[in-house]
């Protein structure tokens, strides 16, 4: 079935695509920040309130009254009547080049941010395309709302010209998915799935959106976007769970804390940091939790789990009472279960009460918001019965210098990726935003640069996708003010799979650095092939990629390269002060490893320092 | 990079099952139990799907699933019987009672009333001997022909097993079974929270009334 079946479904393939980037670029530019809050909010009550016409112009009312700034994207057939009535809104549009440079964008928008991000799609292919960035968004807990188009719901089932079932597809990975089939409801359906997405733990949620819905005509306003009564959990917690924590806090002769991407996304950091140096408690973090505690603090143990610190794995090992918060206790985080924490007992903070003993066991559940519930143990531990955590602390950090984090350099020979992602760091400010894609230049980033604020590193942790690194720079980019600097550290591999938006950054002109660690390898398949796989290379060797620096010149953004140590100090500097999309080709040791390591499944206090300790 | 070796590094000697819980270094396997859990669910489309889903996901071990609506309008009963250690129970309920349709979550105690309804079509060449059994489980015969009888037998789950055991000496040519649907006895809300409406010709009541196991 080839042909759409109706005018309305034609596809741009057959129509001249809108020459619309120049005014997208305009529409696009940052706001002048001059709106008062009480604008904005006057704005959000009009688009709430005013009859909208159309179920599109519903969609794009909710998206203002819900505050949306902006939305990424790409048009097609099925979702052409919500971009029409998009290009009368307030909302600006960024074009993507794929779908899933969209998703990803949205999703490191909303981190950033801490509202939802927003996608859109066309149905079929555009909707499957965003898969990947919704399962990233689900597995992270980021919350997002994805519009798809649909065929018009009387060809629903039909195998109709770009059908799918994307609610069927998508009800795995979102939090809840709507399938609009009424344009009086369909606006007031997008507020509540942007508002539940928002809502205890976020996630992310999916409206489709079938074309005689959006076409539909409705004078029905679209009224303040609210969550389910249902989906809205209590703040607090039971002040039982909090009294029996809080002791178990206090007779803890080795206290650790944990701090999960929950207390990010919960806004918990300052409690969070404050708890921990109240008590003198050490902290690790979870990689998603990376930023909730600074790096650079006595107290802090950096990252626990397969590539973490081993000082955080042996603390994790040894600890006694392990104080998490808004963790999901990952298997990349405990290893084999039966051998993580074995001496603690578990006392364990989430707002989702399907996370406490999914994994590991909660001697100590506390179900609530991470703010609120820290400020509780806080108030039950109380200052004078605090744990002595005097020689667990010296021990932690002899175990600081017993297993630090560092490499070999030699000048002569290539580059240490560790080396490049120093560099950086050194050259640019502390509230700096790092994106990734993934493998090893995405642990390497993790491990070499000190994070020291929240929301400062945006990557995909449960999901693992490679390609996530430039399209979350550019959400990154959108979201973030504009004194604040954006990197991306990208594998080549992980690179070419999302490089097109290259052309998206160039257009919006985006100040953004993409740094290559480019081994020429898929180098983290390549560093297990060496240690599981008798070093049988097959598939993992990329000496076929192109020149990063001069395809970059060919989108119109900047290039770079490093070969040697010599060229980094240059290059960093001028990568940086290059105002624009720069991409710094980096040459490093291909054989390269990101060590320490815990091998899949095993303890955490076995990490590997080398391949032979595997 | 220096440090000691794995071997020489301190390991504490304590031990975790599966579920995560602190254990003696020696535990056997957990054991596993049945349990029946009640789901009040919003009547809107794809919500079993979403449950079905939900459980095939997370690999969580299901019986048997029955849906119907309730007294309330637009409300539905989803009944699931699962077989899992407690810890997977206690996730089933926690998953379910997250989907978004799901209004509450209930698991039904011992003397919960349960039942099930089997359609069984044997071999017609004794019709007297089939119809004495059917009476003794309380059945019906639905359909009698030369060649075959089907009967409908209700009753909670160790009656039904029991009733296909008789039927099967006349060879049994198809079955098909419900699953178990349940609901709290008493004034015990079946799931928690609920508020049951009330409706005279509710074939809800009325078919329990008399249950007695
Ligand atoms: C979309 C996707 N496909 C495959 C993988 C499996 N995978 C994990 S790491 C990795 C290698 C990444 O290579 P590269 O981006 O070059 O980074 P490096 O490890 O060399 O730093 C692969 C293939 C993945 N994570 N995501």
């Amino acid at each position: 079935m080839n042909e759409p079946a109706t005018p309305d479904a034609a596809s741009p393939e057959e129509g001249d695509p809108e020459g619309r980037t120049d005014d997208e670029r305009e529409r696009s530019e940052p706001t002048d920040g001059t709106d008062t809050a009480e604008e904005e909010a006057a704005a959000r009550e009009e688009a709430a309130t005013r009859e909208p016409g159309s179920g599109a112009a519903a969609v794009v009312a909710a998206l203002e009254a819900a505050g949306v700034e902006t939305a990424f994207g790409v048009q097609g057939g099925a979702i052409m009547p919500v971009y029409d009535a998009l290009s009368a809104s307030t909302v600006d549009h960024v074009t993507m080049a794929h779908e899933q440079g969209a998703v990803h964008a949205a999703d490191a928008y909303g981190i950033v941010r801490g509202d939802p991000g927003v996608c859109m799609a066309t149905s079929g292919p555009g909707a499957t395309n965003l898969v990947t960035g919704i399962a990233d968004a689900s597995m992270d807990s980021d919350a997002m709302l994805a519009l798809t188009g649909q065929v018009p719901s009387d060809m629903v089932g039909s195998d109709a010209f770009q059908e799918t079932d994307t609610v069927g597809v998508t009800a795995p990975i979102t939090k809840h998915n709507y399938f609009a089939n009424d344009s009086d409801e369909v606006g007031r359906t997008v507020g509540e799935a942007f508002a539940l997405a928002n809502t205890g733990r976020p996630g992310p949620t999916l409206v489709d959106l079938p074309k005689d819905v959006t076409f539909g005509e409705t004078d029905r306003p679209v009224g303040e976007p609210t969550a389910p009564d249902r989906a809205v959990p209590d703040l607090e917690a039971d002040e039982e769970q909090v009294e029996a924590a809080a002791r178990a806090i206090q007779t803890a002769e080795r206290p650790l804390c944990l701090f999960g991407g929950g207390v990010i996304k919960g806004d918990a950091t300052e409690q969070a940091r404050a708890f921990a140096r109240e008590f003198e408690i050490p902290v690790v973090t979870t990689m998603p939790g990376i930023g909730s505690f600074p790096e650079d603090d006595d107290l802090c143990l950096s990252w626990a789990g397969m590539h973490g610190t081993g000082y955080a794995n042996m603390a994790i090992t040894h600890t006694d009472c392990l104080i998490a918060v808004g963790t999901r206790f990952d298997d990349r985080l405990t290893g084999g279960v039966d051998t993580f924490a074995p001496e603690a007992e578990v006392v364990h903070v989430d707002i989702d009460p399907a996370e406490i003993s999914k994994n590991v066991h909660a001697d100590y559940p506390v179900v609530g918001d991470a703010a609120t519930v820290i400020d509780q143990l806080d108030a039950a531990i109380g200052y004078g019965d605090a744990p002595d955590t005097e020689s667990w602390r010296a021990q932690c950090d002899e175990w600081r210098e017993r297993y630090p984090m560092d490499y070999a350099i030699d000048p002569d020979e290539p580059v240490k990726p560790q080396f490049v992602v120093e560099a950086f760091d050194a050259a640019m400010d502390d509230d700096a935003y790092v994106t990734t894609g993934v493998g090893q230049h995405q642990m390497w980033a993790a491990q070499y640069w000190t994070f020291t604020t929240p929301r400062t590193f945006v990557s995909s942790h449960g999901l693992g996708t490679m390609g996530y690194g430039l399209p979350g720079a550019i959400g990154a980019r959108v979201a973030a003010d504009d004194d604040r600097e954006v990197i991306s550290f990208e594998g080549d591999g992980s690179f070419l799979m999302t490089i097109q938006e290259l052309s998206v950054a160039v257009r919006e002109h985006l100040d953004i650095t993409v740094v290559v660690l480019n081994n020429e390898y898929i180098g983290m398949v390549r560093q297990w092939q060496d240690a599981f796989f008798e070093g049988n290379h097959m598939a993992s060797q990329y000496d076929w990629m192109p020149e990063f620096d001069t395809l970059a010149e060919a989108f119109g953004a900047k290039g770079f390269r490093i070969d040697e140590y010599d060229d980094v100090e240059e290059v960093v500097e001028a990568a940086l002060a290059y105002d624009g999309p720069s991409v710094v080709d980096a040459h490093i040791d291909p054989e390269e490893n990101v060590y320490p390591m815990v091998a899949s499944g095993a303890a955490n206090g076995q990490f590997a320092l080398a391949e032979d300790q595997l | 990079m220096a440090g000691p070796t794995p071997e020489e590094r301190p390991h504490p000697t304590g031990r975790r099952d599966e579920h995560g819980v602190r254990k003696e270094p020696d535990h056997g396997p957990e054991p596993t139990r049945r349990a029946t859990v009640s789901a009040l669910v919003e009547d809107e489309p794809g919500v079993l799907a979403r449950a079905a889903g939900l459980f095939r996901r997370r690999q969580f071990n299901i019986e048997s699933l029955t849906v119907g609506p309730t007294t309330v309008e637009g409300h539905s009963r989803i009944t699931l019987v699962v077989e899992e250690t407690e810890a997977g129970i206690e996730q089933a309920k926690k998953q379910l009672a997250k989907l978004t349709p799901v209004i509450a979550v209930g698991e039904l105690s011992g003397d919960a009333v349960a039942a099930e309804l089997v359609l069984l079509k044997v071999r017609g060449e004794e019709p007297d001997k089939v119809h004495a059994i059917t009476s003794m489980y309380d059945g019906q015969t639905l359909d009698a022909g030369p060649r075959t009888i089907t009967v409908q037998i209700t009753g909670d789950e160790t009656t039904i097993d029991d009733a296909i055991d008789a039927f099967d000496q006349f060879g049994i040519i198809e079955i098909a079974r419900t699953g178990q649907t349940a609901l709290e006895r008493g004034d015990s809300p079946t799931t928690p929270g609920e508020e049951p409406g009330h409706s005279a010709g509710s074939t809800d009541d009325d078919e329990f009334t008399n249950y007695d196991d």
